[in-house]
């Protein structure tokens, strides 16, 4: 999950980090008071999670509350790469003399942590560590050791930080190291980290994504998701413990295991470039071992879906049983019938595995005229692809 | 032979007593797989009946390893308890653990694969949020359904799990020396390398099945490894091609972020160390027909 500038912001400053004050407004109204609290200039900031949104004019100084007003009212609703602007975070100002770089990250392929430190901050960091690698340091972090203050003196000097800024570099590496492990993040990136005029280096900005398995040490954490950016059919999946993601086409797609439908979008795809370009609509996977009770709800939020025009079911039943889905597919069409939902969109089931031929004889004795049964992966996706340009 | 899992392994389940744990251990013994007990500190010292089978249960991984020669451990313990499983049996040495478990926090990963390299890599770890390995034929440690395929001379590597039963099931006719599922997580304890480098210098594996999925680089540095070490053919098949960015497939390792990981990055990779790519799982398995013939 990734979090709001403002939620980083927050983050920080619980764990004890130099940060500027601020606050968070969603209407131009709360902006004025946060500015009337603040007090003499401010900046205002738009909060979406894209990048380029200073370019993107998001970002702007307002000398006292009425500009402050006046400013959010400009920037909120603000389109920014396709995000809208729903808050604005507003800051104390500083006078900034220097910008540095600094995150922690997860290293995939090294199978731990890193720090990316540079004085070579700001908007270009991008920019430098393509032309001028050397500028940018990084240090593999031990996932057991962490940062201590060796290794915080040993980041400073890797990334060249200036002397009279070192020691309180040193002390903001292990106290970002310690939120950052304390809030099961895998992603914390501060840029700029600034040298201020009077001396001090501050926390300016806050790029922080949340590790979504580690949920359960964190139950605060749920409330830092943002309910606006929540696709409604997303919620309600996630509710039924369904992995689903919302795309853009018209195959409704469930399968079992994250790998197996993300191929059956691949195959689906394929297919649907002979069919006027119909594409998936979305990503279900309904997991390992799956019921028929699982199968029903997996349909109900397919089929809530209005791009659906068909429906691809590919099951390969290694811990799941192709009867139960079976069953549930027949109990789910029945379920949504007795509700006055009347199913209309036609349905493709290919099951393999793990009683197969019973799941299949399932099918075909209860006879919908909706369910059509194929037997291949590539067959499937073929008549769903076909099912789906017919009913566009 | 086999990688990694034999007849000869002698298996313990850490969660055993659970219910994943006692469904899947039930499994693994109606499959042939010599399991010898489980671990649980609460139950120490009583026997869980199996179909008949009664095993005891320890109170630890060292101990059930001096009680029953054990070598491999299966880890079905829920997430919030996988970090501590783990470090029990690489403490203990045993030569293998599968952990199974889906939703371990990724600094639990992370701290557990540090401590296996302090420890002087004593423990092959596969997974987390695996399907597991077997051998068919000879043994199964995990949740891979054992009858879909007899034994024969392909090794299958692979990050998904239904992926990887899909291919043992279109090429059953040919059977498989040993199938890996390593998992999906962004931190795992065996890699694509690991399983390709091991199925080279296996003398009963013919040619290999590589099962990757978009995110990371982990399948363009098995290709770099392919080019460099492995004269067995490999046949490549890469899931998400039409996946959109910036979404989280399932998979916590399954997402793309920016230009790096997609599934077009990995196939030209694969291509350029010789690998042929399938665009889908029946395409892979008619190229992995064409080597076998």
């Amino acid at each position: 999950m990734d979090l709001f500038e403002y939620q980083g912001r927050d983050l920080f400053e619980r764990h004890g980090l130099p940060v500027l004050g601020g606050g968070v407004a969603e209407t131009p109204q709360e902006a004025r008071a946060i500015a009337e609290r603040l007090g003499g200039k401010v900046v205002v900031k738009a909060q979406v999670k894209v990048g380029g949104r200073g370019k993107a004019g998001g970002v702007k100084l307002a000398d006292g509350a009425d500009e402050a007003e006046a400013r959010a009212t400009d920037i909120l609703g603000m389109d920014i790469k396709g995000h809208t602007v729903h808050k604005v975070m507003l800051a104390e100002t500083a006078d900034i003399q220097e910008e540095y770089y600094f995150s922690y990250l997860l290293d995939r392929a090294n199978r731990t942590f890193l720090c990316i430190a540079s004085v070579a901050g700001g908007m270009e960091i991008e920019t430098v560590a393509e032309e001028q690698p050397d500028k940018v340091a990084k240090i593999a972090i031990d996932a057991v050791k962490g940062v201590d203050e060796a290794v915080a003196r040993e980041i400073v000097a890797a990334a060249q930080f200036p002397a009279e800024v070192s020691e309180q570099i040193v002390e903001i590496a292990q106290k970002l190291w310690q939120a950052f492990v304390a809030e099961d993040a895998t992603l914390v990136e501060v840029n700029p980290l600034a040298k201020v005029g009077d001396g001090r280096v501050l926390l300016l900005d806050a790029k922080i994504t949340l590790d979504e398995n580690a949920g359960f040490r964190h139950p605060d954490h749920e409330a830092l998701v943002d309910q606006s950016a929540v696709d409604p059919l997303e919620q309600a999946a996630k509710e039924k413990n369904l992995n689903y993601v919302k795309l853009d086409g018209e195959v409704g797609i469930i399968g079992n295991g994250a790998g197996l439908v993300m191929s059956t979008l691949d195959v689906v795809a394929y297919a649907g470039e002979a069919h006027g370009g119909v594409k998936p609509a979305n990503f279900l996977d309904i997991g390992g071992g799956a019921s028929a009770q699982v199968m029903a709800n997996g349909l109900e939020i397919v089929l809530g879906d209005p791009s659906v025009k068909s429906v691809f079911v590919n099951v390969f039943g290694g811990i799941t049983a192709c009867d139960e889905v079976a069953n549930g597919i027949i109990q789910a069409l029945a379920l949504l019938g007795e509700r006055g939902e009347a199913v209309s969109k036609p349905l493709v089931v290919r099951l393999d595995g793990n009683n197969a031929e019973a799941g299949r004889a399932i099918l075909d004795s209860a006879n919908n005229p909706l369910v059509e049964r194929v037997d291949t992966m590539d067959g499937a996706a073929e008549r769903a692809a076909e099912l789906a340009a017919a009913g566009k | 032979m086999a990688i990694w899992l034999t007849k000869d392994s002698k298996v313990i389940v850490q969660g055993m007593t659970g219910s994943e744990g006692s469904k899947h251990t039930r499994r693994m013994l109606a499959a042939g797989t010599n399991v010898v007990g489980g671990v649980n500190p609460r139950k120490a010292g009583t026997t869980v009946d199996f179909d008949g089978t009664s095993l005891p249960v320890f109170a630890s991984v060292g101990e059930a390893m001096k009680e029953t020669g054990a070598d491999v451990s299966v880890i079905f313990v829920p997430p919030a308890f996988t970090k501590a499983a783990v470090l029990e049996a690489i403490d203990a040495e045993i030569p293998l653990a599968v952990v199974i478990t889906e939703g371990v926090p990724v600094q639990d990963s992370a701290a557990f694969w540090a401590h296996n390299i302090a420890q002087g890599q004593k423990t092959r770890i596969i997974g987390p949020n695996c399907p597991g390995i077997a051998s068919p034929g000879a043994s199964n440690a995990g949740i891979i359904p054992a009858d879909i395929t007899p034994a024969g001379r392909i090794g299958l590597v692979s990050k998904s799990g239904t992926l990887t039963y899909q291919l043992m099931y279109e090429l059953r006719d040919f059977g498989f020396s040993t199938c890996v599922g390593i998992g999906g997580d962004p931190i795992i304890g065996t890699t694509h390398i690991d399983a390709l480098k091991a199925f080279q210098d296996d003398p009963d594996t013919d040619a290999i099945v590589m099962i990757g999925e978009i995110g990371g680089d982990a399948e363009e540095r098995a290709a770099e490894f392919i080019k460099a070490n492995v004269t067995k053919p490999v046949i490549g098949y890469i899931a998400g091609f039409t996946a959109p960015p910036g979404k989280t497939m399932g998979h916590a390792g399954a997402i793309i972020s920016g230009s790096a990981g997609t599934a077009d990055a990995k196939k030209a990779a694969l291509e350029a160390a010789g690998v042929k790519v399938g665009k889908t799982p029946s395409e892979t398995a008619r190229l992995m027909r064409e080597v076998m013939s």
